[in-house]
């Protein structure tokens, strides 16, 4: 890893920067607007086939034959794929980006072998000369299942007498693996202190069990893939990712070629928030595509995404927490348990660490447990793993509050984690800004307004997020009109082709419009881990930098060349270079001249950061309940945030924002609701109810910027954690309205009402 | 998506032909906004679609002194773009405001709502609130059934093939009498009815008293209901409380909800009281502003 020179750092952007903490229009904002932009499935390559998918309309069953005879004699089909078109893969694993995976696993879930392990999987494809051709084909494939019952939730999974889902699996116990087959994958664990003698010494002790439902991310895009196998063995794949470099990663590993022969060209994205990690469609795209010789795509539906990408999990979870009568936290206990979908890897280790990652533990235990049930198989949905567990530790923290008469704000400013806190899990805070945001919100003037009126209630919650750093990659060609060319193979989500190059202007004290980002398909950037884990500004960002130092490298080189003095003369600064004498060019002047001699001037950076820095936020939310109807409306809603440094603010309130809809959604109405045989009733998004813009207030945001040390900007991820307060948040701002503690998600209508009756029947009115 | 012929004649009598020569293999389209993604989902795989749109009579919405004759196609927006439908139908104007956003309401139909026969359709309350009559060609001529008595069950209804829905009609409303229909629904729009509820109200000149009342209640059975014993109830009672809490139990008594992804059981017949509550009080609200036209 490159060193870095830290000495620009400052306390807040507030000008102290020339470019960065300013608000330049998106490079790509004019092709998004005008809609020529282009997506996945804008592809259309001359010859191209569409292709459809059979998927099981079983949530658990054997697959005893496929014959897909009836499909391959339908005028018109040109292919047919099966799992016996996909290289064998027991017993390989391969680390792909994203930790270790079991390869039989992912090769499974991309194409089902000898089993359905949930409504939705995949099981053939076919590909045709019209879509409506490889539709009729599929319905001709025929299937003999051997049903067997489904197991939905994770309580019930872990039961000794629960259907397996696979015969294989044996619990990992704390690194002892099991004798006996099982649903629960692993067991994990971490202590800090002693728990008992924590709790002997407080004051209030609570505890309580929550319940959350399995929510998917809701991207608009549905996943495509269009991939050519060129007859000289390369195959590309045009499509929407979050991983440029895993997908062809995961995709060799899946039809067992060497990753060079995989190119990726990422087209524009429409939304992933985790969920466009994992490889679904290109492995199958591919194999069809070499038995026709043709271009293939494939496009899923609504309900496919729902039924057969990754969701994020439901949840069961047990929070003890133990309080003295000075109103400090003595001892914590959880124990979670996820649900991993049909393979195991659920976040349950993230929600683990985070589940008190926001207070200053001294004794504590937390068990999670990673499970197998008959729905897809999980995937990451921002800070994974994370919301589920703040919902349940920070409507504890406010019960606790309400026992002890104790402000929630100030409880978590005296308990909260700082600089020196050591989380249960081990790892000890550098600075961060949890204390920031917390008082942040204190002081904000909506939190100084008082709230007035029947059945409206003000809640807090708060949440921690880790970020991530590792790899990336960016190249930079300086132009000889004074621009700069940056390319880069981050795929931009959030606004970050201008918050990359924002950050390579700011080192070459250039406008951000004179970068010209492009974001590059695998053959042309060196490697760059995913657009996720909210490292793209931090790291990809921090690559620029380093391309835009090795620019003002050559460009002082080039300087001391024309001026013929030595290059410990010259300087950059300032955008341009000096040298003796006042000499001094700026960086477009110097661009011109180096044009005229000399090689041209490419800059180039890779990083691999080791300190993203955590992430902290804070929400404060007013809601009004209709006590009939159990129909929450929320009136006011302000989040704050430690972001670090804000590179764009725009787009970091944008981020704060769009995770809060997203939580909000996840508390209030988003479910995958099942029946007894497993299958999904609502996978279309009529009845999966994500919020509309009818159904929020503005979001307020609060940026809060304690600089991230491990940053040449401070820049800290921004993306997920805004996720993690909303449910508790609302939570308890709908105690506040109703009296009703809730502890199941979603607080929908039906579930809120049925509290209200109860309670109103306990009270002894009507 | 399955392939199939497309007609659009111009006349209810060829409408009935073609109907008939295609002998239960045609479907007829309105604004195909249930139709053309049921065609989509492989619901129905009809041979010929049917346009009606272009049938005059169809597209009627004609207000006389013997009441309103909505034509089957008209669609929603110029329902509820009707200054005088949103006076004296307001419960029809209501639904048909809510059906959908503005792309949908611009195509969709009150027909096509009704042929639907969804137990949560919004404008079908409305319609039994205010005593709609459904106008039905086929080969044997013309037939009107009260609408309250259209559907049999989801996606049912009394059509035999090669009849058509031609119109809906209403008795004309007098003054003192006023209407509304409302949802519930978890969202604020672009959502489906979790319960819903129609009233239309007759009140005496001092608006103190029931003359007579309609209610009607959508997705708490298999077809949307008229609350036969909550409406005949209210007649001749002092408008208030006591009244309104009578019709909330006895419309709460004949709803038998299902459980499933949008309510329960227990939600829907609570709801199904509120509503009703609901209805009323902007029913009797403008029943007393309105002094008769
Ligand atoms: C995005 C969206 C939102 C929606 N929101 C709502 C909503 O909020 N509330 C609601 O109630 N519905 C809603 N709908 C459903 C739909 O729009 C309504 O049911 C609409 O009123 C149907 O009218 P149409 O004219 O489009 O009917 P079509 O789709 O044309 O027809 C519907 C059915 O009736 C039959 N039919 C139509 N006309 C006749 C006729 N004259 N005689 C005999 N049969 C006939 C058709 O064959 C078909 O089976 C929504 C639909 C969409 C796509």
């Amino acid at each position: 890893m490159a060193t870095v020179e830290k000495e620009q750092q400052a306390v807040s952007t507030n000008g102290h920067y020339k470019v960065i903490g300013t608000r330049p229009i998106r490079h790509d904002g004019v092709d998004k607007v005008t809609g020529r932009a282009r997506y996945g499935a804008d592809t259309r390559l001359t010859g191209m086939l569409p292709a459809a998918m059979l998927r099981s309309p079983h949530a658990h069953a054997n697959i005893k034959s496929i014959d897909t005879s009836k499909a391959e004699a339908l005028p018109g089909v040109r292919a047919v794929v099966t799992s016996a078109d996909l290289p064998d893969a027991t017993d390989r694993v391969a680390n792909l980006g994203e930790g270790t995976v079991n390869l039989k696993h992912l090769s499974d879930n991309v194409l089902a072998g000898d089993k359905v392990l949930y409504r939705g999987h995949a099981i053939a494809a076919v590909a045709a000369d019209n879509i409506h051709i490889a539709q009729e084909a599929v319905k001709l494939i025929q299937v003999e299942y051997e049903l067997l019952p489904p197991v939905l939730t994770a309580l019930e999974a872990m039961k000794p007498d629960a259907p397996l889902l696979h015969d294989d699996l044996r619990t990992d116990d704390l690194g002892e693996i099991a004798d006996t087959p099982s649903n629960v994958a692993t067991h994990i664990r971490f202590e800090k202190g002693d728990v008992e003698a924590g709790f002997a010494a407080a004051e209030v002790v609570v505890e309580r069990e929550f319940h959350t439902a399995t929510v998917h991310q809701g991207y608009i895009e549905p996943h495509n893939a269009t991939a050519l196998w060129n007859a000289d063995g390369h195959i590309t794949i045009w499509m929407s990712t979050q991983g440029t470099c895993t997908a062809p990663q995961q995709t060799a590993e899946l039809l067992d070629l060497p990753v060079s022969r995989v190119k990726v060209v990422p087209m524009e994205i429409g939304g992933g928030f985790g969920g466009k990690i994992s490889v679904y469609l290109p492995p199958v795209a591919a194999i069809l595509s070499k038995k026709t010789g043709r271009p293939v795509q494939l496009v899923m539906s609504r309900t496919d995404v729902f039924e057969a990408t990754g969701p994020t999990p439901g949840s069961a979870i047990r929070i003890k927490m133990g309080v003295d009568g000075q109103g400090r936290i003595t001892a914590a206990e959880a124990w979670l348990a996820y649900e991993a979908g049909a393979y195991p890897g659920s976040p349950v280790g993230a929600g683990a660490m985070c589940v008190f990652a926001c207070y200053d533990v001294p004794n504590g235990k937390v068990d999670g447990y990673d499970i197998v049930v008959n729905k897809p198989r999980t995937n990451a949905y921002r800070a994974p793993g994370a919301t589920n567990a703040a919902f349940a530790v920070e409507t504890v923290v406010d019960e606790i509050c309400e026992k002890l008469k104790l402000d929630p704000i100030e409880f978590r400013i005296n308990n909260g984690a700082k600089k020196g806190t050591r989380r249960i899990d081990g790892p000890v805070y550098p600075r961060i800004g949890m204390e920031e945001t917390m008082a942040a919100i204190r002081d904000c003037e909506h939190n100084r307004t008082p709230l007035e009126g029947k059945h409206r209630g003000r809640g807090v919650a708060t949440g921690f997020w880790f970020n991530i750093g590792l790899k990336s990659t960016a190249q930079a060609t300086v132009n000889p009109d004074g621009t700069v060319a940056l390319i880069e193979g981050s795929t931009d989500i959030g606004g970050t082709r201008a918050s990359i190059a924002m950050q390579l202007a700011e080192t070459l004290g250039i406008a951000a419009e004179d970068v010209v980002p492009t974001v590059v398909d695998t053959d042309s950037i060196g490697y760059t881990d995913v657009t996720g884990g909210s490292r793209v500004t931090f790291a990809t960002g921090w690559a620029a930098y380093l391309a835009a130092k090795d620019i003002q490298g050559q460009m002082i080189e080039r300087a001391a060349k024309i001026w013929d003095c030595d290059v410990t003369a010259v300087d950059y600064k300032d955008g341009g270079v000096v040298g003796p004498d006042g000499k001094r060019f700026s960086f477009k002047e110097i661009a011109a001249e180096a044009h005229k001699i000399g090689e041209p001037v490419i800059g180039r950076g890779s990083a691999d950061p080791q300190e993203p820095g955590g992430a902290f936020g804070t929400h404060l939310v007013d809601v009004e309940v209709d006590m009939d109807t159990g129909k929450v409306t929320i009136l006011r809603y302000t989040a704050a945030q430690d972001v670090g440094t804000a590179i764009h603010p725009a787009y970091v309130e944008g981020q704060i924002q769009g995770g809060a809809v997203q939580g909000i959604g996840w508390a209030l109405n988003e479910e995958y609701f099942y029946d007894d045989q497993g299958t999904m009733r609502n996978s279309t998004y009529l009845d999966y109810r994500m919020p509309t813009t009818y159904d929020l207030p503005m979001i307020d945001t609060i940026i809060v910027e304690v600089p991230n040390p491990g940053h040449p900007y401070g820049v800290r991820g921004v993306g997920e954690v805004p996720i993690v307060p909303p449910p508790a948040a609302l939570a308890n701002a709908i105690y506040q309205a109703t009296g009703v503690r809730m502890h199941e998600l979603p607080m929908s209508p039906p579930r809120l009402l049925h509290e209200i009756l109860k309670q109103r029947a306990s009270n002894g009115d009507q | 998506m399955h392939d199939f012929e497309y007609e659009a004649p111009t006349t209810v009598a060829d409408a009935v032909q073609l109907l008939a020569n295609h002998n239960g293999s045609a479907r007829i389209l309105a604004g195909g906004t249930d139709l053309i993604d049921q065609i989509r989902l492989g619901r129905f795989a009809p041979e010929v679609v049917v346009d009606v749109k272009k049938i005059a009579d169809l597209q009627a919405l004609e207000i006389s002194a013997d009441g309103l004759k909505l034509g089957a196609a008209t669609p929603c927006y110029r329902i509820y773009g009707d200054e005088a439908v949103c006076r004296d139908y307001s419960a029809l104007a209501d639904a048909t405001k809510i059906i959908g956003g503005a792309q949908i309401q611009s195509r969709a139909s009150v027909g096509g709502n009704l042929c639907n026969s969804g137990p949560a359709a919004d404008s079908t309350p409305a319609l039994i609130a205010l005593s709609a009559r459904a106008v039905i060609a086929g080969p044997g001529g013309t037939r009107e059934v009260p609408v309250e008595e259209f559907c049999t069950g989801p996606g049912k209804n009394v059509l035999q093939p090669g009849e058509l829905l031609t119109a809906l009609v209403m008795p004309a409303r007098p003054a003192h009498s006023g209407s509304h229909y409302l949802r519930f629904i978890p969202r604020n729009e672009m959502d489906i009815a979790v319960v819903g509820a129609g009233a239309s109200v007759v009140l005496d000149a001092a608006g103190e008293t029931f003359v007579s009342a309609r209610i009607a209640l959508g997705a708490v059975a298999a077809t949307p209901l008229y609350a036969k014993e909550a409406s005949e109830l209210l007649a001749g009672k002092p408008v208030g409380d006591e009244a309104i809490e009578a019709a909330m139990a006895a419309s709460r008594k004949i709803a038998v909800p299902i459980d499933d992804m949008r309510g329960t059981v227990e939600f829907r017949k609570h709801v199904t009281g509120v509503l009703t509550r609901r209805a009323l009080e902007k029913a009797i609200a403008r029943a007393r502003e309105n002094a008769g036209s």
